[in-house]
This record gives structure tokens, C-alpha cells and sequence, in this order.
């Protein structure tokens, strides 16, 4: 007998509790058959849970492999057409908020040629779903929406040329509507979708060499024929976010499923000397102390049970014998001072040093920006079950397929026993903590047996979970007689050494607390800016550089939307605008001057669409053109108005930002902000223009609030009074959101969707601090621009 | 035995717990309720808020032995198959992202609304300051809590279309 042969009944329980009726894994063992019809619950697509029971292709023989890698070449792992003529996708993506799931939907339908409210999808199930990655890079529709066009438009292929052969005409002949297929002599004579593969699966293979490449035969449609592409249909995961329905990834519950909690060290970089076990041992449900070199953790059979375990477990710690890091005020000279790790090769354009020389005016600058936190606003958390030798993650994490790569090798067992099932979760857009609790739930599953729900509290996400990296960045900008830009150079310097990557099993952070380390650690990155300026002189030269402790560190950084975009982009368009006023120039016609010094462009337009986005910011908010700062009113609210501009990848963005600075407490609000933003064909316009209007706010907390701060010890931020974040009296009174997808070319052919999200995130920081410099003429060059700091600033220029 | 009784969303529960746990870790864990949820455990974010006797009480640091009054969780909202006007207007608007805030929001919002049906802006930005999100959905919670107030005057009729309009 195998112990391998059976799905855990537990499983079989959650997912049958929700939807007895359909829980199509069971239904395929005892039945054998492929398609069976979905609950109209289930079509909905409303809940993860039941939407999951589905898949084709799980596997029959589970002896061979329980959870073996649902084939991306077969046509069946992507689409399944059910008895009452619907449909299920499924994709290897996760949907973070954005409404990635519903454009998903929106882009296959089209393909498909079936209505939008007859279909559901499946997402980020490592059993079920073909692997995608995940999310990450916000390249969601630019990259992986690509595959499922495909496959849906060979589904559609496939189906007419069924119905070609069951009429006895040419595909030709034949119309496609909502799923039915008719005849255009007859339109009485039709065929639907289900009734054409009635008798089991399409059994078409695709090709490719990876799932980013794969096709069938069929074309995807012109833009010009997609119907539901570019509308805005509801979000279908919203109702149960709303109504409580929705069954989240920290709802799973199982039998016999004890909870955890971590004990982290007090002073980082400390050592365990000891632990007293019976500290605790007599609480009511305590179940075990698990620890391994430094990794530390309780389990109760309750949760309130193993907070307050954890909370008296008591631990000799042996402090380190030199500081992990400088405090958070030293970071920067620290910062400053280091010898960098390593460099990227200069990138020269002309002569700089040259054209500095002989500039009429110089002017340079230094800007600062902080280690900021994920800080996701449900801490980190996962829920492993060990039963009958398989491992099955419950997770929120946004790559679930690394995720069950990394744990089957972390606990090294066969990748075909391990399996990530992706549920709602908080999200903080990254590689956030729900890594780190993934892997410590499972190791404590493996250990005691039980299911293990892992939950980190506020103060340890808020502190231990990994950071957006600090930078310093130098930049120094020369302006001829006329007030032009004849060279810029660019220098940065990132707290970036040793980033952890996503799901690696060497730095998650219960392998580090453990002892392993890689051999070589990662190298970390320095970004430059991201503008189709044409300056003819021009450095840019980025280095890393280390903290003295890289291990067991909660300063460790990991990617954070848009990782590095908001902290280069702070430093850079707060100089552009600073040369601006040094030319005594109107900020917009600076920048217009610098994208219209060349015709070169891109074979994405780039540069002109640059011109036309930074056009379309400018018009939707009214700027009228003057120099900045603006003269100086008597009361006591100062306004002003403040652009920068970025992009990523192809997706162009600009941003206003109009501020009121009081300039007797420091206090900035931001009353008005505008966006102008062309990430090209775009899917769901409603649902962009609130991951626009979200992913701003982000930057602006960023630029107003956040700021991990640390002494020699240990970090200091632990909750939302320590690490203050955006809140409702801060937003603003107004939000413009121009979708620009400007084409300055009519005669060529639409541009195809580009990545829209994380672009957004890059400009903010700046256009405040421009913003408060028009106000008042006080140029703030370290972020976050707090209450205090700002009205420090103030006093000290005299305002 | 039971130590504790609980009146939550219309039921009564008498349990058999350590009087001191707090209400989130009852109403989830005992009687299964995912409205509520752990955000902090401190009181300062909303996640886990509900509403005790018409105020937006945070569960995550109340002891549920000292719960004597009705408890209304986002479960509990909807009447008769029916959404609160709050949450249709959550959908109406395509409020959340994540989503895993919105318990606070909507809590905290219906409570609001409850108490004064026709806040000025100063009132909602104030009244809702409490309730914090990291997706950073405030300007459309404060477009759905007004657009409560004008369906409320105006009987303006939702979506039926399924697009967002």
C-alpha cells in the first residue's frame, strides 16, 4: 500500500464543505469522467474555493504522481467547456487586486466568443493551473495574457472546425455568437460549444517551447474585432469581498489544525543560548516549542493560546558582538561612506565632465530616501497540511508556483507531493513575508504532523518583513547661457546587497535563522532613471552597497512595486526640477524641451508618447506655464502644484500633484492629484483607473509617511503609530485619471497592452516635493516628508 | 458548561471559553465568521471591526466576556437576500483591491452612516480616519460612502449591467 494514493480527505472536505456537489477531483476518481457540469455559484466564479474544484487535468492515475504539473501544452488544462454550455479557464496567475482575474476572463472571452457572465476562472492553483509564475512585474496582461488569447482562440478554432465536420459544411459557413455556432445559411441550424465536445476533451496539443510561447494554430482576433475587451465589467471577485462569502486564505480551517507563532530574536543578529520550556509548557493547549538554530516558533492548539505562549516563552538570547546596521538617522553618511559592493558600468553619453566645465551654471543636489516596508496590512500567513505524506500549502502568496518548488526542495520532498493552492490574502505587492510564512508553516506541519496555521503578528511584519531598499543619490546637472540642460550626471547608491529573491529556499527567512547561506550572495541592484530626455551629455552610475550585517536581518530587501522606481525617480525628477527653476523655466516646457531634443524613438513610440502623456497631465489639470516657486502669499496655507514623469517598460505616466502646506505645523496635504498614463490597448478601463488611483496613493504614503526606522539593535517600527501609513484625512479631494493611449501615429496599428500597474508608482514622490517647492521655495530632498521634518525645512529658509 | 453567551448577527452562542479571549478569535475561530479579520491586534487598523450595539467596536482587543449587546459582523449586514445599501454601493463603485481591509471600511462606514445619514466630506475623511488600508482604496470609500448618501436621497437605482458605469 501506497500512502500517497489518496487526496487527504481534509482537502476533500474544504473544498466539498463549499460545494459538495461539484468537487470535481473526487467526482473524477469515482467516475472517470472529464466534464461535469458547475454549480451556478461556481460559474459565478465568486469564490476561489469552488472555482478550484474544477480542472480537467487532474490526473487519473494518482499512484504515478499526486500532484503532477498540469501540462501547459494541452489545450485542456486551459479551457474546459461544461454540459451547460459554460466555460472555466484556468491560468498560472495570481490576481493581487488589481482585477487582473476579471481582465483574464475579458481577454478569453473574446478569443472564445462567449459572454463574459458564462464563464469563471481558476488562478494560481500549482496542481490545477498551468504554471504562469505567479504575479509579479505587473506583466500580467503585457506578457502572460498573451497565452491565453492563444489557447482561447484555438478553442475557438477547434470548436468550428467540430462543427464544420458535424454540419457537413465549410468553417467558412459557419457564425460564432455567445458560445453557439450556426449556420449562416440557417441560423435555425446551430450546434453549441458544449454539445460539441460533449464527448470528452478537445485533446488538442499545443505548441512551444514555454508557456509563454505556446499557440495553437489559430490567430488571435485584430483589436478592432474585441468586444469585451475595453469595456469595464464588475470585478466578479468583489461581491464576496463584500458580502463575507468569500473564503480567504486565513479562513481555511482544518481538523485537527493547530495554531503558530514565531519568536524572533530581541536583538538581531542575536544567538539562542537557550529556551526554557516550561515557561510555557503547562499553558492550556500548548502543544510544542519548535526551534532550529535560530529559528524559534509555539503551537497551541488554539490562536489566542499561542499569542500568549509566545509572548511568555522565555529565550536566552546571546547578543552579537558587533551592531548589525547604523541607526536609521546614520544610514545615509553610512551609506555615503561605504565601499560599494559592486557597480554597473558607467553609462556615458558625450562628454560630461566637459560640458560641465564649460556650463554657464552648475547646480547639484542629494537626495535620501529610506528602507520603506511591504508592511502588508494582514500580516503574513499560510496554512500547510502535512496528511498522508503530501504537503498542500494554503497561501496568499502571488507566486504560488515558486512557492511549491522552494518548500518541496526546503523540505526535500518530491515536487509531485507538494502543491500551493492560492487563495485571497492581503496583499503588498511583492516579495512580501507570505514567503517566509509559507515555508514556516509547512517545516512546523512536517514536524508535528498536524495541519499548521503560521500567523506573524503586526509588530513582526511590521519590522521583520523585507524592505524596499534605501538610496542615496547624487546628482549634479550643467545649463548653458540659455538655461539648456547640456549634461546631467547621475550617481546612486543602494542598501541593496543580499535581496532575497521569491520562495528562495537559501534566504527565506526561517533557512537564514537556520544557518544556510549562499555561497555567493545576491548582488543586489541600483537603478537609474526611466525618461526619454535628450541630453547630450549625460553619466549614470549606479553601485550597491552592504549594511554590516546581510544575514537574519530584518533590514533585508526584497522587491517592492516597482522595486528601486520611486526612489530613483524621487532623486531625478526633483532635479529636472530644480534645473528648472535654476533656468527659470515653467517645469512642464523644461521637460517638453528635453523630450522634443530628439526624433529618435523606439519601436513602441516611446519618446513621442512621452510628449504626449506629459501633454495630457498638463491639460487635465489646467497648468498654466510659470516659473517655480511661485511668489510666496502671507497666509498661512501655502499652495503649490508640482509634475514629474517616468515610465516602465513601454507604460508612460505623468503625475500633478497640488499641495497645501501649513506652514505652522509642516503639514502637507495633497488636495488635487492628476495622472496621465498609456499602458496601451488597455482591457478594463474602470478597473485601471482604480489600480491608477491606488498605486498613487501607495507612492504618496511613501512620500508623506514611510520611513522604517531602527537603532543599533533592532528595527523600531512595529505597528501602524511606529510606521505611520496613508490614512482617510489624508486623500485627496480630487483624483483625474487620463487613459491617454495616445497615438501620435494614426496610420500604424494599435499598440498592444503594456504592463499598467507599478509605472503609476514611480513619479509620486517627486511631484509632491515639487510640489511643496512651488509652495513655498523650500526644496526637500529627504523622504518622507513628515510634519516635523517639513516644518524644520520651513523654519530654517525662513518661511 | 458555558462561560460565555454571545449574541451575534440575529443568533445566540453560549461557549465554553477562556473569558478572556477577544471577540475577533471567538468569531472566527468558534463560530466561523470570516468578516472580522487580524490586521493588528491593537486596535489601530479596522480589520477586525464590528458593530456592538450601533458602534464600530474593533473585536481584535475586546474581551469577549464584556460583550453583552447585539453583535452585527459584515455577515450580518444584508437583510432578507437583500445588501446593505453600504455594501451595494461598495460594489457600485468597485471599491476594493485587495479587499482584505474592507470589513473595517465597510463596518466602520455603516456605523458612520447609522449615526449621521447625511455627513459633509470633513465628517466622512474624520469619521472614517481610523480605518486604514495599505492599497490605499480612501478616495473611492469616500465616493461609495457618498454615493450612499445621495441613494438615500434620491433613490438612485444601481448597475443593473454588470458594468461598471
Amino acid at each position: 500500500m501506497t500512502i500517497f494514493t489518496r487526496v487527504p480527505e481534509a482537502i476533500e472536505d474544504v473544498l466539498g464543505k463549499l460545494n459538495p456537489a461539484t468537487s470535481r477531483r473526487k467526482f473524477l476518481k469515482t467516475s472517470g469522467a472529464l466534464v461535469v457540469s458547475f454549480s451556478a455559484t461556481a460559474i459565478t466564479g465568486t469564490d476561489s474555493l469552488v472555482s478550484a474544484a474544477g480542472g480537467a487535468q487532474v490526473a487519473l492515475d494518482e499512484a504515478a504522481s499526486l500532484y503532477p504539473d498540469p501540462d501547459f501544452r494541452q489545450l485542456d488544462t486551459w479551457v474546459a467547456i461544461h454540459a451547460d454550455n459554460t466555460a472555466t479557464f484556468y491560468v498560472g496567475k495570481t490576481d493581487c487586486g488589481q482585477g487582473t482575474g476579471t481582465a483574464f476572463r475579458q481577454m478569453m472571452c473574446d478569443e472564445l466568443d462567449i459572454a463574459y457572465d458564462r464563464t469563471s476562472l481558476v488562478m494560481g492553483r500549482t496542481d490545477v493551473t498551468p504554471d504562469q509564475g505567479g504575479s509579479g512585474g505587473s506583466d500580467a496582461i503585457q506578457r502572460d495574457g498573451w497565452p491565453m488569447r492563444r489557447v482561447a482562440a484555438e478553442a475557438r478554432r477547434v470548436l468550428l472546425e467540430l462543427a464544420s465536420e458535424r454540419l457537413g459544411v465549410a468553417v467558412e459557413q459557419l457564425v460564432v455568437s455567445d458560445a453557439v455556432i450556426a449556420l449562416k445559411a440557417d441560423p435555425s441550424r446551430t450546434l453549441t460549444y458544449a454539445e460539441l465536445v460533449s464527448a470528452g476533451r478537445f485533446n488538442v496539443t499545443l505548441t512551444g517551447r514555454n508557456v509563454n510561447e505556446i499557440s495553437g494554430v489559430a490567430d488571435v482576433k485584430p483589436v478592432e474585432q474585441l468586444r469585451i475587451v475595453g469595456q469595464s465589467p464588475q470585478r466578479y471577485d468583489i461581491p464576496p469581498k463584500v458580502d463575507g462569502s468569500l473564503t480567504w486564505a486565513v479562513d481555511v480551517a482544518l481538523p485537527g489544525m493547530v495554531h503558530a507563532r514565531n519568536v524572533r530574536p530581541p536583538v538581531v543578529g542575536a544567538t539562542l543560548g537557550g529556551i526554557d520550556e516550561a515557561s510555557v509548557q503547562d499553558l492550556p493547549g500548548f502543544v510544542r516549542v519548535v526551534s532550529k538554530g535560530n529559528y524559534v516558533a509555539v503551537v497551541c492548539e488554539r490562536e489566542e493560546q499561542a499569542i500568549d505562549a509566545a509572548g511568555r516563552l522565555q529565550v536566552d538570547w546571546d547578543k552579537p558582538p558587533a551592531a548589525p546596521f547604523p541607526t536609521s538617522d546614520e544610514l545615509y553618511a553610512y551609506m555615503r561612506g561605504a565601499t560599494p559592493t559592486s557597480s554597473d558600468d558607467a553609462d556615458v553619453l558625450g562628454n560630461p565632465e566637459a560640458a560641465l566645465a564649460g556650463a554657464a551654471q552648475v547646480i547639484e543636489a542629494e537626495y535620501d530616501v529610506p528602507f520603506q516596508g511591504h508592511t502588508a496590512f494582514g500580516p503574513a500567513h499560510a496554512l500547510a497540511d502535512p496528511s498522508d505524506g503530501q504537503m498542500t500549502i494554503y497561501s496568499n502568496d502571488m507566486k504560488s508556483y515558486g512557492m511549491r518548488n522552494g518548500i518541496a526542495e526546503f523540505l526535500g520532498m518530491p515536487r509531485d507531493r507538494v502543491r500551493v493552492i492560492w487563495m485571497e490574502g492581503s496583499q503588498a505587492y511583492g516579495r512580501t513575508a507570505a514567503d517566509d510564512a509559507g515555508f514556516e508553516a509547512a517545516f512546523l506541519a512536517k514536524e508535528i504532523g498536524r495541519p499548521v496555521r503560521m500567523q506573524w503578528m503586526r509588530d513582526e511584519e511590521t519590522a521583520w518583513d523585507t524592505k524596499g531598499p534605501a538610496f542615496t543619490l547624487s546628482l549634479r546637472g550643467g545649463l548653458d547661457a540659455q538655461g539648456r540642460l547640456v549634461a546631467l550626471e547621475y550617481d546612486a547608491q543602494s542598501a541593496d546587497y543580499n535581496h532575497v529573491g521569491y520562495n528562495e529556499v537559501e534566504t527565506v527567512l526561517i533557512s537564514q535563522l537556520i544557518g544556510t547561506r549562499l555561497a555567493t550572495p545576491n548582488r543586489g541592484r541600483a537603478a537609474t532613471p526611466s525618461d526619454m530626455y535628450a541630453i547630450p551629455n549625460r553619466r549614470t552610475t549606479a553601485q550597491v552597497v552592504r549594511l554590516p550585517l546581510i544575514w537574519e536581518t530584518p533590514l533585508r530587501t526584497g522587491n517592492l512595486r516597482d522595486p528601486n522606481g520611486p526612489q530613483v525617480t524621487f532623486g531625478s525628477e526633483s532635479f529636472i526640477d530644480e534645473l528648472a527653476s535654476a533656468a527659470n523655466v515653467d517645469p512642464v516646457k523644461f521637460r517638453m524641451s528635453l523630450l522634443a531634443g530628439s526624433s529618435n524613438d523606439d519601436s513602441g513610440f516611446r519618446r513621442a508618447r512621452s510628449v504626449a502623456v506629459v501633454r495630457a497631465a498638463a491639460d487635465a489639470y489646467g497648468w498654466e506655464p510659470r516659473r517655480s516657486p511661485k511668489p510666496r502669499g502671507p497666509g498661512t496655507v501655502l499652495t503649490g502644484r508640482g509634475i514629474a514623469y517616468s515610465f516602465r517598460g513601454q507604460t508612460i505616466v505623468a503625475e500633478i500633484a497640488e499641495v497645501e502646506v501649513n506652514r505652522e505645523t509642516g503639514h502637507v496635504w495633497v488636495k488635487r492629484l492628476v495622472c496621465a498614463h498609456d499602458c496601451g490597448l488597455v482591457i478594463n478601463p474602470e478597473g485601471l483607473r482604480r489600480t491608477i488611483e491606488c498605486g498613487m496613493l501607495h507612492s504618496l504614503s511613501r512620500a508623506l509617511h514611510e520611513e522604517v526606522q531602527f537603532d543599533s539593535e533592532k528595527v523600531t517600527s512595529v505597528d501602524w503609530l511606529s510606521h505611520p501609513s496613508l490614512r482617510h484625512i489624508d486623500t485627496p479631494a480630487e483624483i483625474d485619471v487620463v487613459l491617454v493611449n495616445g497615438d501620435p501615429d494614426p496610420d500604424r496599428s494599435d499598440l498592444p497592452p503594456y504592463g499598467a500597474g507599478e509605472a503609476v508608482c514611480k513619479p509620486m514622490i517627486a511631484a509632491v516635493a515639487n510640489a511643496i517647492y512651488d509652495a513655498t521655495g523650500v526644496r526637500l530632498r529627504r523622504v518622507p516628508f513628515r510634519d516635523d521634518r517639513v516644518l524644520a525645512a520651513l523654519e530654517a529658509a525662513g518661511v | 458548561m458555558s462561560n460565555v453567551t454571545l449574541h451575534v448577527n440575529g443568533a445566540t452562542h453560549a461557549m465554553d471559553i477562556d473569558p478572556s479571549t477577544r471577540l475577533l478569535y471567538v468569531l472566527r475561530n468558534d463560530l466561523g465568521l470570516r468578516g472580522p479579520r487580524f490586521g493588528c491586534g491593537l486596535g489601530q487598523c479596522g480589520a477586525c471591526t464590528v458593530i456592538i450595539g450601533g458602534v464600530a467596536t474593533r473585536s481584535c482587543v475586546t474581551r469577549a466576556s464584556r460583550v453583552s449587546g447585539e453583535i452585527t459582523t459584515l455577515e450580518g449586514l444584508a437583510k432578507n437576500g437583500t445588501l446593505d445599501p453600504v455594501q451595494q454601493a461598495w460594489i457600485d463603485e468597485q471599491v476594493p483591491q485587495c479587499g482584505f481591509c474592507q470589513n473595517g471600511q465597510i463596518m466602520t462606514a455603516k456605523a458612520l452612516l447609522d449615526r449621521n445619514p447625511n455627513p459633509t466630506d470633513v465628517e466622512i475623511r474624520e469619521g472614517m480616519a481610523r480605518a486604514l488600508c495599505r492599497c490605499m482604496t480612501y478616495y473611492r470609500v469616500q465616493a461609495a460612502i457618498k454615493r450612499v448618501v445621495r441613494g438615500a436621497q434620491s433613490s438612485e437605482t444601481a448597475s443593473a449591467t454588470g458594468m461598471v458605469e
